[in-house]
C-alpha cells in the first residue's frame, strides 16, 4: 500500500536491520585490521590475515572449540531422542497420570532464567556425588547433562508442532496394513517428521554451542567450552583475534541458513511442479 | 442389470449365515455414549452402508470393526472368530480412509506394496499383486509416481488397491468418495460397485450421503445417536421407512400427525387434522387404537390437477404457492385450507405442458398405497 | 461359544493391552525421568538450600534435615537467607532495577519489532523469505559474539565515538561503555529477533479482507490500523514480550559485559553471590525470589489474556 505508512514501515525496517546487522559486519571489518587496538584502523598494514593465522595456532582456542563442538554434538543427539519420545507422549498421548507435571517440566526450562537452571543443577551434581560418587567431578558430562536438560524443551516444541500436522490417520492406515507401533513409528511417522528432528538437532546444537551461564555453573577447571573461553578474553575489553573468530563463526551460520534457504526455494518449486502434474493428470 | 445393487438384493432374497457379526457393541468417551448397544450381522460378500449425520456413531463403529477403538462392551466376530480385543495390525480386515492416507514419502507402488511387506509376503509374489491391483484399477504406468503428482480420482484408487490388495475379509470404507467432486463420484459408484462384484469382498462404507448409500449399498444401516434405527435394503428403507427420522432423514417427505380412526387387517384410515381429512393407507397397521402416528408421503408420489379426480379418497384441494423447476422435475409448494404447506414434485414429461401456475387453485391427489404410517 | 473359551478371549485382549501399554509407558517414562532427576529434583534442592545456614565445608551449607543424638529426625528451617535477602536493600535494589531495565528493554523492542514485522509480512513473496531469514540469521549467531561486537562499537575510541566528533555533536568522546544506556542497547538488539518473529506470525495470519471490508466501510488506513490490525495481533504482541521480558530480568552477560560496576541486575547478583562469596543459601533464596516473581508475572499476564479472550 503506497503513500506515508508504507514510508515509516520502510523506514523501521532498514532502521532495524541495520541495527541488526551493522555491529556484525563492524566485527567482521576489524577482524582484518592489523592494530592491536581494535577500532584504530591501521591503514598501512591492513587488511590483514594475521588474527585468523594466530587463531589457529592458539591451542586453548583450538581444544576449548573443539570440546564445544563435541558436547554440542553429544547435546543434540540426546536431546532429540529425548525430545521426540516426549514430543510423542504429549501429542499422541492425550491422558496418562501426570500429564500436567509432564507439560510443565517440558516447557519450564525455557522460560526459567539460566542462572537458576545453572545453579540448580550444580547444586544436583554436588549432592549426587555426596550421596552416590557419581559423576566424579564436573566436566564434559556434567556440562552435556545440562544442555540437554535445558535444550530438550526446545526441540520438543519443534517436533510436537509439526508432529500435530502428521495425520493420524496416516498411522492409523500403517497399523491397519499390518505394521505394529513400533514400525508404524520408524517406517511412518519418523520419515514425516524428519525435517522437524532435523531443526530441532541444528537448534539443540546452537544452544549448546552457545551457552555460557549454564555451562559457568557445571563445567570443571579442566574443561573450558569456546564461549567460557571468549567470555574470559573479552571481560578484558575488545581483542583482535576473538574478531576472527566471529567472522568464522558468523560465516559458517550465514552460509548454512542460506543453503536452508535455497533448499527451501527449490523444494517449494518442485511442489508447484508437482502439483502442476496432478492437475495435468487429472484434466 | 448386474451392477445395480438394489436389484442383486432383491434376486437374494434370504441372506446367507452371517459374516460379521456385532453382538451388542457399546462404546463410551468418558460420559458420552457414541455406539450404544448395537447388534448387526453382514453377510458375505455384501455392501453394508452405514448411514447418518455427523456425531451418530458410525464412524467410531466402523473405528472399532478396523480395531482402532476398543469396544466399552459388547463382542465383534468375523467369519466366526471373536477379534473384539484384536489389535488392528492382526485383523483380517482393511480400511479406506476418507482422507485417503497415503504415505506422502513413499510411491503409488510402495504404497500398495506396504501391507504386503508387513506380512513378508515373498518379493516376486509382492510385485505380480501390486501390478495386478494396479491395472485392476487402471493405474498402470503410475507406479513410480508420489501420491502429490496424483489426482483426486486417482488418489482414491491408490487408496483403494492398497486396501483391497492384502484381500482382507472385510473391507471398511470411510466416506468413500467424500472428497471427489459431483461427476467423478458417478462414475466412480459404479466402479466401486462393479470391482466389489468382482472381488467378492464384504464391503462396509460409511457416509453421511444417502444418495451414495442408495446407489452403493445391498443393504443400509441408518444410525442416530449412536444407535441403528433401521437396516434394510434401499427400497426397504426409502419406501418404508419405520420412523419419522428415517423418512425425513433419506429424501424428501411430507410428514403430517394424525390418529386412527378406522383399523382394518387391509387398511387404515387416519384422520390428520393439518390436512383437514383423513388419510386412506391400503395396509394395516399394528398399533393400539387412538395412538398418535405420522403418515409420511414422498413429495413424488403426490399429483396435482386442475379438477377434481375420481376418487373418494385422499383428495385435497390447495394454492400453489411456490414453484421450482429443477429441470427433470418441478417441485411446487401447496397451501392448504389448513394452512398446511405439502411438496409435491411432477416429472417434466413434456415440454411446458401441465405446468401450473403461481397463486392458481389445483387439487393434490395420491394413491391409496403412497401413503406410510410411522409409529415413532 | 463356550465360558471357557469366553475366558480365553478376555485374557487375550487383556493382554494386548498389557503390551501397548508397555511400549506406552516407555515412550513416557524415559524422558519424564530424565526430567524428574535433572530438573525437578534439582530444583528442590534449591528449595532446600535457600531454607539452610551457610557453613564451611563442601558444599557450603548446613544439612536442612539431619538425625538428632536421639534418634528424632529433624527439620530446620531458616528463613534467615530470605529476611537476609529482603533486608538488604542491595538485593531489593537490584530486584527492582532488573525489572524496570527489562520492562523498558521489552517496550524498545516492541516498538521497533512491531513496525519491522509490519514490512516483513506485507513485503511482495520473494522478499518476504529473505527478510524473514535475515532476521533469523542473528539467532543462529553466537549471542555471547554479538553482543561483543558492541564492546568494539561503543568504546572511548570506537566508531560511533568517531562518528560523533567528526560531525562535531560532541567535543570529546562519550563515556558510552558501562552505562545503563548500554545495557538497554544491548538487551534491545538481543533479543529483537524474540519480538519480531511472533509479531511476523502473527500479523501474516491476519486476513487481509478484514482490512478491505474496513476500508470499504469508509475507515481510513490509519484508523483501520489500530482498530483492526493491532487488536487482532495481540496474541503475537504478549507472546513477544513475554519471549523478551523474561529472559531479560534474569540476564546475565549483557549487564556483565556492557553494564558498569553500579549496573545492579539480579542474574549477575546471583552469579557473584555464587562464584564470589561462595554464599550458596542466599544465592538460592535470591533464585527462588526471582522465580516466585516471574511466576507470578506469567500468571497475571495468563489472566489478563483470558479475561481479553472470555470478553
Amino acid at each position: 500500500m503506497p503513500g506515508r505508512r508504507s514510508l515509516f514501515v520502510l523506514m523501521a525496517l532498514a532502521f532495524g536491520f541495520a541495527f541488526l546487522y551493522l555491529p556484525i559486519l563492524a566485527m567482521i571489518v576489524y577482524s582484518f585490521n592489523a592494530s592491536r587496538l581494535v577500532t584504530v584502523w591501521d591503514s598501512a598494514n591492513s587488511p590483514t590475515l594475521m588474527w585468523y593465522a594466530e587463531l589457529f595456532r592458539n591451542a586453548p582456542v583450538l581444544d576449548s572449540a573443539r570440546l564445544s563442538f563435541r558436547i554440542a554434538t553429544v547435546n543434540a543427539t540426546g536431546a532429540v531422542i529425548l525430545g521426540t519420545l516426549a514430543a510423542f507422549a504429549l501429542e499422541r498421548y492425550r491422558r496418562f497420570r501426570g500429564r500436567a507435571l509432564f507439560g510443565l517440566l517440558t516447557t519450564a526450562p525455557m522460560v526459567l532464567p539460566e542462572v537458576i537452571t545453572g545453579l540448580s543443577l550444580l547444586l544436583l551434581f554436588v549432592a549426587l556425588e555426596q550421596a552416590i560418587g557419581w559423576p566424579g567431578g564436573r566436566g564434559a558430562t556434567t556440562i552435556t547433562i545440562a544442555h540437554i536438560t535445558f535444550s530438550m524443551a526446545y526441540v520438543i516444541v519443534v517436533i510436537q508442532a509439526r508432529l500435530a500436522t502428521v495425520d493420524r490417520s496416516l498411522e492409523e492406515a500403517a497399523m491397519d496394513l499390518g505394521a505394529r507401533p513400533w514400525k508404524v513409528f520408524f517406517v511412518i511417522t519418523l520419515p514425516l517428521i524428519m525435517p522437524a528432528i532435523a531443526s530441532g538437532w541444528v537448534l539443540a546444537f546452537i544452544l549448546s554451542w552457545d551457552d555460557l551461564v549454564i555451562t559457568s555453573f557445571v563445567s570443571g577447571p579442566s574443561s573450558t567450552t569456546l564461549p567460557q573461553l571468549v567470555f574470559s578474553k573479552v571481560r578484558l575489553g575488545v581483542s583482535p583475534d576473538i574478531n576472527a573468530l566471529a567472522t568464522i563463526l558468523v560465516l559458517i551460520v550465514t552460509a548454512c541458513v542460506v543453503a536452508a534457504g535455497v533448499y527451501m526455494v527449490r523444494l517449494e518449486k518442485r511442489r508447484a511442479r508437482d502439483a502442476q502434474t496432478a492437475f495435468d493428470a487429472a484434466t | 442389470m448386474s451392477t445395480d445393487p438394489a436389484a442383486r438384493a432383491a434376486t437374494t432374497p434370504s441372506p446367507p449365515a452371517p459374516y460379521v457379526r456385532i453382538e451388542r457393541l457399546t462404546k463410551r468417551f468418558g460420559d458420552f455414549v457414541a455406539v450404544r448397544q448395537v447388534s448387526l450381522e453382514i453377510a458375505r460378500g455384501e455392501i453394508f452402508c452405514l448411514l447418518g449425520g455427523s456425531g451418530c456413531g458410525k464412524t467410531t463403529l466402523l473405528r472399532m470393526l478396523a480395531g482402532f477403538e476398543t469396544p466399552t462392551e459388547g463382542s465383534i466376530y468375523i467369519d466366526g472368530v471373536d477379534v473384539t480385543g484384536v489389535p488392528p495390525y492382526e485383523r483380517p480386515v482393511n480400511m479406506m480412509f476418507q482422507s485417503y492416507a497415503l504415505f506422502p514419502h513413499m510411491t503409488v507402488e510402495q504404497n500398495v506394496a506396504f501391507g504386503l511387506r508387513q506380512d513378508g509376503t515373498p518379493r516376486a509374489e509382492i510385485e505380480t499383486r501390486v501390478e495386478e491391483m494396479l491395472s485392476l484399477v487402471k493405474l498402470d504406468g503410475y507406479a513410480k509416481r508420489k501420491p502429490h503428482q496424483l489426482s483426486g480420482g486417482q488418489r482414491q484408487r491408490v487408496a483403494l488397491a492398497r486396501a483391497l490388495v492384502k484381500r482382507p475379509k472385510l473391507l471398511l470404507l470411510d466416506e468413500p468418495l467424500g472428497a471427489l467432486d459431483k461427476k467423478l463420484r458417478e462414475h466412480t459408484q459404479f466402479e466401486l460397485v462393479g470391482l466389489q462384484e468382482r472381488l467378492g469382498v464384504t464391503f462396509v462404507i460409511v457416509t453421511h450421503d444417502q444418495e451414495e448409500a442408495m446407489t452403493l449399498a445391498s443393504r443400509i444401516g441408518v444410525m442416530r445417536a449412536g444407535e441403528i434405527l433401521q437396516v434394510g435394503s434401499p427400497t426397504d428403507i426409502y419406501e418404508y421407512p419405520n420412523s419419522r427420522f428415517v423418512a425425513d432423514f433419506i429424501g424428501s417427505v411430507n410428514l403430517v400427525e394424525g390418529k386412527l380412526v378406522e383399523d382394518e387387517p387391509d387398511h387404515v384410515r387416519i384422520d390428520c387434522p393439518q390436512l383437514g381429512g383423513t388419510v386412506y393407507v391400503d395396509h394395516g397397521v399394528s398399533s393400539p387404537p387412538d395412538a398418535q402416528l405420522s403418515v409420511a408421503i414422498r413429495p413424488e408420489k403426490l399429483q396435482l390437477a386442475r379438477e377434481r379426480p375420481e376418487q373418494p379418497d385422499n383428495v385435497l384441494a390447495g394454492t400453489v404457492t411456490g414453484i421450482a423447476y429443477l429441470g427433470d422435475a418441478t417441485r411446487y409448494l401447496v397451501r392448504l385450507s389448513t394452512g398446511f404447506v405439502l411438496r409435491v414434485t411432477m416429472p417434466n414429461v413434456y415440454r411446458r405442458e401441465e405446468q401450473f401456475e403461481q397463486g392458481q387453485p389445483v387439487w393434490v391427489h395420491w394413491h391409496a398405497s403412497a401413503a406410510v404410517v410411522v409409529m415413532r | 461359544m463356550n465360558a471357557a473359551t469366553e475366558r480365553l478371549a478376555v485374557r487375550l485382549r487383556g493382554l494386548g493391552a498389557a503390551r501397548s501399554q508397555f511400549g506406552r509407558a516407555c515412550v513416557i517414562l524415559v524422558p519424564y525421568l530424565w526430567l524428574a532427576v535433572f530438573f525437578l529434583v534439582p530444583f528442590l534442592i534449591v528449595l532446600k538450600i535457600a531454607f539452610a545456614n551457610i557453613q564451611l565445608s563442601m558444599p557450603p551449607v548446613e544439612p536442612v534435615v539431619t538425625w538428632t543424638a536421639d534418634k528424632v529426625l529433624q527439620l530446620r528451617l531458616h528463613f534467615s537467607n530470605f529476611s537476609f535477602v529482603f533486608g538488604d536493600d542491595l538485593y531489593i535494589a537490584a530486584f527492582l532495577n532488573s525489572l524496570k531495565v527489562a520492562g523498558i528493554s521489552t517496550v524498545l523492542a516492541l516498538l521497533l519489532g512491531y513496525p519491522m514485522a509490519y514490512g516483513i509480512a506485507r513485503a511482495p513473496g520473494a522478499w518476504r523469505n529473505v527478510l524473514f531469514l535475515l532476521v533469523v540469521l542473528p539467532f543462529f549467531t553466537s549471542f555471547l559474539l554479538r553482543v561483543y561486537a558492541w564492546l568494539g562499537l561503543l568504546g572511548r575510541s570506537g566508531p560511533i565515538n568517531d562518528l560523533l566528533l567528526a560531525l562535531g555533536i560532541v567535543h570529546e568522546p562519550l563515556q558510552l561503555l558501562q552505562t545503563d544506556f548500554a545495557v538497554y542497547l544491548g538487551m534491545v538488539y538481543s533479543y529483537l529477533p524474540f519480538m519480531v518473529l511472533p509479531l511476523y506470525s502473527a500479523i501474516e495470519k491476519l486476513d487481509l479482507t478484514l482490512l478491505e471490508a474496513a476500508a470499504d466501510l469508509g475507515c481510513r488506513p490509519t484508523k483501520a490500523f489500530f482498530t483492526i490490525t493491532l487488536p487482532l495481533t495481540k496474541e503475537g504482541i504478549f507472546a513477544g514480550c513475554l519471549l523478551v521480558f523474561i529472559p531479560a530480568v534474569g540476564e546475565y552477560v549483557i549487564p556483565a559485559l556492557l553494564g558498569g560496576p553500579d549496573t545492579l541486575m539480579i542474574g549477575r547478583v546471583v552469579w557473584d553471590e555464587f562464584f564470589g562469596n561462595r554464599d550458596w543459601p542466599v544465592a538460592s533464596a535470591l533464585a527462588i525470589v526471582l522465580l516466585a516473581i516471574l511466576t507470578g508475572f506469567v500468571l497475571l499476564l495468563q489472566r489478563v489474556q483470558s479475561r481479553e479472550e472470555e470478553a
